[in-house]
């Protein structure tokens, strides 16, 4: 029986870049760098948790041929691909003042929510992430969200 | 060429980012064509070949999309929501609204009042259009 993630993927122009970013800014650190020939295989995971790893791959030959890959990255820099990840930390503002200071592109400033406190920003390369510190404990959704959402 | 198209659509996405982040503050096409490092005629015409529609517009909707959620989450005037937003001018707010939503300010927030207050199967139920002929019948009566 299937039982867990262990893999996600998110398109990166370039894998150096990649890692200065999600290695040197927020926090990952390499679990595999290889060289399969065909491809760089690159994964990266958060310190303590090697099962849960987020790939930096590539568009281009031979999974793609150029014309699907220039559309891939056309995609990602208009930023209308899949949201790379939500990240969860300890204290977000405190994450969001130390990240701001690196130069990391954030596309809204904490915000308190039903399920907690969060933020947006973008990879180098256009990607969407948010990033925050979710509320312990059951949540309640408000009704009134609820209720529009589905209307 | 594919590069330079990735570099303007970065550059496009960051102009867009400033709008729905500081939507509520008085942006023009110059401050937004600054940001794409671009002349504002040139910013206009890639913008809109980028993301199918004018940066104008696009302010506008992200406006809007504001206004809704205060209008069927909070209790505070339509006016005092209008200035929140960012728009200038009441009449501004109030055609640009009901030219995106269909139906002015204050219309759709008591629609969203009556909804809110039911359950959502219900309501999904309730506002199904109907072949019917009440809707006519009670115009009417």
């Amino acid at each position: 029986m299937a039982n867990k993630i262990t893999h996600t993927q998110v398109y990166v122009l370039d894998q150096d870049e990649a890692l200065d970013f999600y290695v040197g800014k927020l926090g990952f650190e390499v679990n595999v760098d290889a060289d399969l020939g065909f491809m760089r295989w690159l994964t990266v995971n958060f310190p303590g948790q090697p099962d849960r790893q987020l790939l930096l791959e590539r568009p281009g030959p031979p999974a793609h041929d150029e014309a699907t890959a220039e559309q891939i990255r056309e995609l990602v820099t208009k930023g209308a691909l899949g949201m790379a990840a939500i990240i969860s930390v300890d204290d977000i503002h405190k994450t969001y003042k130390e990240l701001v200071a690196q130069g990391v592109e954030f596309t809204e400033e904490p915000t308190e929510r039903f399920y907690g406190t969060d933020c947006g920003l973008r990879d180098p390369f256009g990607n969407p992430l948010r990033i925050g510190t979710p509320k312990e404990g059951p949540l309640e959704v408000p009704a009134s969200i609820a209720a529009t959402e589905f209307s | 060429m594919s590069r330079a198209v990735e570099e303007s659509n970065r550059r496009m996405l960051r102009a867009r980012d400033a709008m729905d982040r500081d939507y509520a503050k008085p942006l023009d096409i110059s401050t937004l064509a600054g940001i794409a490092y671009v002349s504002e005629a040139h910013f206009i015409r890639v913008f809109r070949a980028t993301f199918g529609e004018t940066p104008h517009r696009y302010l506008q909707r992200r406006r809007v999309e504001r206004a809704m959620f205060l209008l069927r989450e909070t209790d505070r005037s339509v006016t005092d929501i209008c200035f929140e937003v960012g728009f200038m001018s009441l009449g501004t707010f109030s055609r640009t609204f009901t030219d995106i939503v269909g139906e002015p300010p204050t219309t759709y927030r008591w629609r969203a009042a009556d909804l809110s207050a039911v359950p959502a199967c219900f309501m999904k139920a309730w506002t199904r259009p109907s072949s019917f002929g009440e809707a006519r019948s009670r115009q009417e009566g």
